[in-house]
């Protein structure tokens, strides 16, 4: 299976990201990493990834997206033939309320292949 | 001055009222000491009820998450039907000063007013000690909700996402 993972800023995101490509690797699917976020925040996490999934044993690509972010991971995700798009699952607040952010909204809504939160 | 700008007086608990459905209700102040009469509400709580990830349905995570929402610095009122804990409101402080609010009922004790009160109480208490901001999220289609916390006095302040967010200032 062809998964894209859309990576933002901040820790959870990137928390989620690992989780993503351990599973990848279990199952076996080929991953593409798109990157998102202001200039500076996606050249951090664009290295950060790369080191990541060199050591894994995965099929990976990683692509770094400058458009707006939501419309443009779910062109890319139906560009490029997606079976499964997998987001980080949104903040929690500090009463514990999920809270999902205005990309994982987007694609749940517009998405045409399955979508994933990873929680 | 009259309007928006004049923050409502709320009342302080505790408070004593008959509900909807002839049962004698306290509103009452809560700390830790309430930790295992709201174990068990939350264990009975309808999961039909959840918001947002809230509470959360193992006991073990009820326990975990109640133990931080009651040492939070912040405030919790509890709505007791005799030792029975049937309802329950929070506000936990977040890093920009405000409180965000949280209500929960019991399914068979919704509609019998005790949300209103346990929210009144809550922010009279929270007044009387200084707070001057509280916000919240609902969920768009959760209408008794919203308009439990429209009629208190809470503005939406956004409505972009799948979650409304609305304020108000004491």
């Amino acid at each position: 299976m062809h998964v894209l993972f859309a990576l933002g800023p901040g820790e959870a995101a990137f928390e989620a990201f690992e989780t993503a490509f351990e599973r990848a690797a279990v199952a076996d699917d080929s991953l593409t990493v798109a990157v998102y976020g202001d200039a500076a925040e996606r050249e951090r996490v664009s290295a950060s990834a790369s080191e990541c999934l060199a050591s894994a044993d995965v099929e990976w690509e990683l692509r770094e997206v400058d458009a707006e972010p939501a419309p443009a991971l779910v062109e890319l995700a139906e560009r490029e033939g997606i079976d499964r798009i997998v987001l980080p699952g949104g903040e929690r607040s500090p009463m514990g309320k999920i809270q999902l952010d205005s990309v994982a909204e987007f694609v749940l809504l517009n998405a045409t292949m399955t979508v994933t939160l990873i929680r | 001055m009259t309007g928006a700008d004049v923050p409502a007086d709320f009342p302080t608990p505790p408070r004593e009222f008959t509900d909807a459905e002839d049962r004698e209700v306290v509103v009452d102040r809560a700390d830790a000491d309430a930790l295992e009469a709201l174990v068990e509400m939350y264990i009975d709580f309808d999961p039909g009820d959840r918001a947002q990830g809230i509470p959360p349905v193992e006991e073990g995570q009820i326990r975990e998450w109640l133990d931080a929402i009651l040492s939070a610095e912040g405030f919790n009122v509890v709505a007791w039907h005799g030792d029975r804990a049937v309802g329950h409101a929070t506000l936990v402080p977040d890093d920009a000063g405000t409180y965000e609010l949280a209500i929960f009922v019991l399914d068979d004790f919704q509609g019998a007013r005790i949300g209103t009160e346990l929210v009144k109480a809550l922010l009279g208490w929270a007044q009387s000690a200084g707070v001057e901001d509280v916000w919240l999220t609902v969920e768009r289609w959760n209408d008794p909700a919203i308009r439990l916390y429209k009629k208190v006095g809470f503005e939406t302040t956004d409505a972009q996402s799948f979650e409304m967010e609305m304020a108000i200032r004491l």
